[in-house]
């Protein structure tokens, strides 16, 4: 298949995916908008987390210390300045973020980059760690910065949160955005530099022995990985409208990974199919402990019973996919009419496998 | 003339155990050297020292006269320094192409946003580079290979592929550690002949470790032996072959007929 | 001084529960390679059969605290035995994942079945005894944590270092293939180390219980990650070094309340900030072994 037609095909599905969008904020109720947007919201943190945990073979947990710098920071520079006065009753909010009001393409892209500011400080020293040691130095960051935004009232209203953050997101920035970083990243892992951090994720050593410098890659993919967490976390906070520091715990960094491995680590498609199937299972199973009448018994409201059917679906899906739904696998077009054109000609494709 | 490499005496401890003892050694462009000595004799910590995997304990390296002791293995590979590993390190689930290629990331131009932009300086940094890599790989008789996972070929392409990506990096000087073991005598001949002919076409000075007498003797034109840490001996093959405290070391094994 | 000895006390019984829980974490990491991220929520499975027992079926402490303990134990074994083991052969991340899936079931399973609302644990009056030296006051509970804690702790190595399972643990943990080889039961053992790793979680969770007299279904969280912490301060997979991780981070932590109390709000991440300055000097923790790849 030739490149142009792949760029045709990828154009009209994008311009498929607009008119969907069009069509979906218009017609869709607020209940089924929520969950798209939070799916795709996840797709974003997915993404960024499988280049560096799957692309990059560094095991970091610290995505939810990311989304709340991001979060944080896009809130301060969206929310109305009355706002904010009332808002913060304990302790007045410091300057600049007391005056300033920025569009919010701006708010979400310098929340990126504080993100990714905090990413090169922290992953200096920290990324020569290996393995779980990793895992739980980055995990570990998050939780100071969760602790820290609890600290300091001046900025972050301490326990007590934002609110009125307002509702920007929309279909068009959560999906938008999850596109833009597909984008970047599959065109990242594309490149030489993305060979060069497969080949850190492969094997450290040869890496270094043929020229990688590791500092510079690692850090680099945790960077960038930061950015878009940073941004996810900006698009989760205008969803929600509302942010305190617990939204931020380590439970959150554990969701993205569960979509991220089930999707397959190191599969783009796989961590965004997962992130939709995760969202919807979520709110899908809610009615179970809601309670509900058969009129002749009924079964009153159990809290909990929702993520325990959740939890035992999350063990049998593992369990039974254990490399991930799509293992390593990407979607591409060619792979798409290959498929097609298997279940038009089953015996075509036979033949053609045996030969 | 500096010499291409200087190891000036170098030493290697690790705790109260010295692993290599004063090693010293001169290359000059374009020679074949080779590093023998028993099991455990500390060549490989002599490799390990030169590529930047360890820091000498006591003195230096230089390399074109320039001091890279206690440089990043990274860093020492873009000054031209290219090794092998004598248990293969491949990238083995990336493909024959991509492990050629990603040895010429280093010499890498365009920065990561012309990358991720695809700007024109990069599209054409990455034909060249990818051009550069098929040539390597068809010169080492690869090239039908290309696409397939590294860990899948056999053992021997392994090797060559191995030799194939150091070649990538630009090197000056090749050190292969090993490069014949697990072949036999057949192929141990192809290799010494591969290793004459890349010697020439690429114009890389080589420093060779290797268990097989008949290699080294063969190939190369200084010998150097190691024996517990220490120098026991340096010369043409012919008088590392008639060396008493050379045959001391190796008892047993046949010198003179290799 | 009076201070000091006062927080020195506080510490070491603080101490002495993180080094109970941080024992399973790192038992299990020894052998299996897997952070066990469903500890915590074992531990709080311990202080609920405690509470069930007394209240509900009116047994005695001493039995209570036995049957808790046993049948803790017997919830780790199968969590093992049908959350992990299908998975040995799988990625270690998918192992992990699954461990992630047995602590939220575990968490909602408690929620669903306990209720979320905390439940007060009424602790037995000879527990709410005080010591007191000059002007230092130990209260009985703070006393029984450690000297329990240390029974305990002495029991452990007492059936790692001197006992058959003990050496079968320890040679699975060197090299799990060729124990299998060399005959070890291999299937057994793993279940036998998640038994001894959970019930000392159980009695690490009933002192919990005790000492903060509360039990809710996500007590678990907190105190399994700072346990956690403890294990891989201390060389996780190294038994010793959970106990020194453990006394470490409890000391620490009662000595910065103490001490800096305008810092008392910081005091969850003290515990990370510890680690990570303790991990960029030694990179395998305090005990660990520093396994270098062999080039």
């Amino acid at each position: 298949m030739s490149k142009t037609k792949k760029q045709l095909l990828t154009t009209g599905a994008l311009i498929l995916l607009g008119i969907c969008i069009l069509w979906a904020q218009s017609n869709f109720n607020n209940y089924t908008l929520r969950i798209l947007n939070l799916s795709a919201i996840y797709a974003i943190l997915g993404v960024s987390l499988n280049l560096i945990f799957g692309f990059t073979g560094q095991f970091s947990l610290g995505h939810a210390g990311f989304m709340a710098i991001g979060a944080y920071t896009t809130s301060l520079l969206i929310i109305p300045k009355y706002y904010k006065e009332m808002t913060f009753l304990i302790e007045p909010l410091i300057w600049p973020f007391s005056v300033l009001q920025l569009p919010f393409i701006v708010a979400l892209l310098l929340g990126g980059l504080f993100a990714a500011i905090f990413a090169i400080i922290i992953g200096l020293p920290v990324l020569r760690l290996r393995g779980d040691y990793l895992g739980i130095a980055t995990l570990g960051f998050a939780e100071i910065i969760r602790v820290i935004a609890n600290n300091i009232p001046q900025i972050t209203n301490g326990a007590l949160g934002l609110k009125g953050i307002p509702a920007y997101t929309n279909l068009w920035w959560t999906l938008g955005f999850t596109v833009f970083t597909i984008f970047v990243i599959k065109r990242l892992i594309a490149s030489s530099y993305g060979r060069a951090l497969m080949a850190i994720r492969e094997n450290e050593i040869a890496a270094e022995a043929i020229g990688v410098s590791l500092t510079y890659h690692k850090v680099m993919s945790f960077t960038v990985s930061a950015f878009f967490a940073g941004i996810g976390g900006g698009l989760l906070a205008s969803l929600l409208t509302t942010i305190d520091p617990r939204a931020f715990m380590f439970v959150m960094t554990f969701n993205i990974l569960i979509v991220v491995v089930i999707g397959g680590l190191g599969s783009i498609t796989g961590t965004v199919i997962a992130a939709f199937l995760f969202n919807f299972m979520l709110e899908y199973l809610r009615p179970i402990e809601q309670g509900f009448d058969l009129g002749f018994i009924s079964f009153p409201e159990i809290p909990g019973l929702r993520m325990v059917t959740f939890s035992l679906a999350l063990l049998v899906v593992i369990i039974y996919n254990q490399n991930g739904l799509m293992g390593k696998l990407e979607f591409t077009w060619q792979g798409l009419f290959d498929f097609i054109d298997r279940i038009k000609n089953p015996k075509n494709s036979d033949e053609k496998g045996v030969s | 003339m500096t010499s291409l490499l200087k190891v000036d005496n170098i030493t290697k401890r690790f705790g109260g155990l010295t692993a290599v003892d004063k090693f010293f050694l001169e290359i000059n462009d374009d020679e074949i050297i080779g590093l023998i000595g028993p099991n455990g004799a500390g060549k490989t910590t002599v490799y390990n020292m030169i590529t930047g995997i360890y820091t000498p304990t006591e003195n230096k390296v230089y390399f074109k006269g320039e001091d890279i002791t206690g440089l990043k293995p990274d860093k020492i590979a873009k000054k031209g320094i290219a090794r092998t590993f004598q248990n293969i390190r491949l990238l083995e689930n990336l493909t024959v192409l991509d492990n050629v290629m990603i040895g010429t990331h280093l010499r890498i131009k365009s920065g990561l946003f012309s990358a991720i932009l695809r700007l024109p300086g990069y599209k054409l940094e990455e034909k060249q580079l990818h051009e550069k890599s098929i040539a390597l790989l068809e010169r080492v008789e690869l090239l039908e290979f290309a696409n397939e996972q590294a860990g899948s070929l056999p053992y021997g392409k392994q090797r060559k592929l191995e030799i194939a990506r150091a070649l990538a990096t630009d090197p000056d000087l090749l050190l292969l550690d090993e490069p014949a073991a697990g072949m036999n005598p057949q192929e141990s001949h192809e290799l010494v002949e591969f290793i004459r002919q890349i010697k020439e076409e690429f114009g890389v000075t080589i420093f060779l470790i290797e268990h097989d007498m008949k290699v080294v003797m063969d190939i190369c034109e200084r010998i150097l032996v190691l024996d517990y840490g220490k120098t026991i001996a340096e010369g043409s093959p012919a008088e590392i072959k008639n060396n008493p405290e050379v045959i001391k070391a190796y008892l047993g094994v046949d010198l003179a007929n290799a | 001084m009076d201070i000091f000895l006062q927080n020195l006390a506080n510490g070491l019984s603080l101490g002495s529960l993180y080094a109970l829980i941080a024992i399973g974490y790192t038992m299990v990491y020894g052998i299996l390679r897997l952070i066990n991220f469903a500890h915590g929520e074992i531990f709080m499975l311990g202080a609920y059969f405690l509470y069930y027992g007394v209240l509900i079926f009116n047994l005695p402490w001493w039995l209570s605290f036995i049957v808790a303990v046993i049948l803790t134990a017997i919830a780790g074994m199968l969590t093992e035995r049908f959350a992990y083991r299908p998975l040995r052969k799988a990625p270690r991340i998918s192992i992990l994942i699954s461990a992630i899936g047995v602590s939220f079931f575990l968490q909602n399973a408690g929620i669903v079945v306990f209720s979320g609302v905390p439940k007060s644990f009424h602790r037995p009056a000879i527990f709410d005894h005080m010591f007191i030296f000059g002007n230092i006051r130990i209260s009985s509970i703070t006393f029984a944590s450690i000297v329990i804690s240390l029974i305990f702790l002495m029991g452990l190595l007492f059936i790692v270092y001197r006992t058959k399972t003990g050496l079968a643990m320890r040679a699975i943990s060197t090299d799990i293939e060729t124990a299998r080889l060399m005959a070890v039961n291999v299937d057994q053992t793993i279940s036998i180390t998640f038994a001894i790793g959970s019930a000392l979680a159980a009695v690490g969770g009933i002192l919990w219980a005790l000492k903060y007299p509360q039990i809710f279904p996500l007590m678990g969280m907190i105190p399994g990650l700072k346990a956690f912490i403890a294990a891989v301060l201390g060389g996780i997979g190294n038994i010793f070094g959970a106990m020194i991780g453990g006394f470490i981070l409890g000391m620490a932590e009662i000595l910065l309340v103490g001490f800096m109390p305008q810092l008392s709000g910081y005091r969850d991440a003290f515990a990370f900030l510890i680690l990570i300055i303790i991990l960029l000097f030694k990179p395998d923790g305090l005990m660990g072994k520093n396994v270098q790849e062999k080039v």
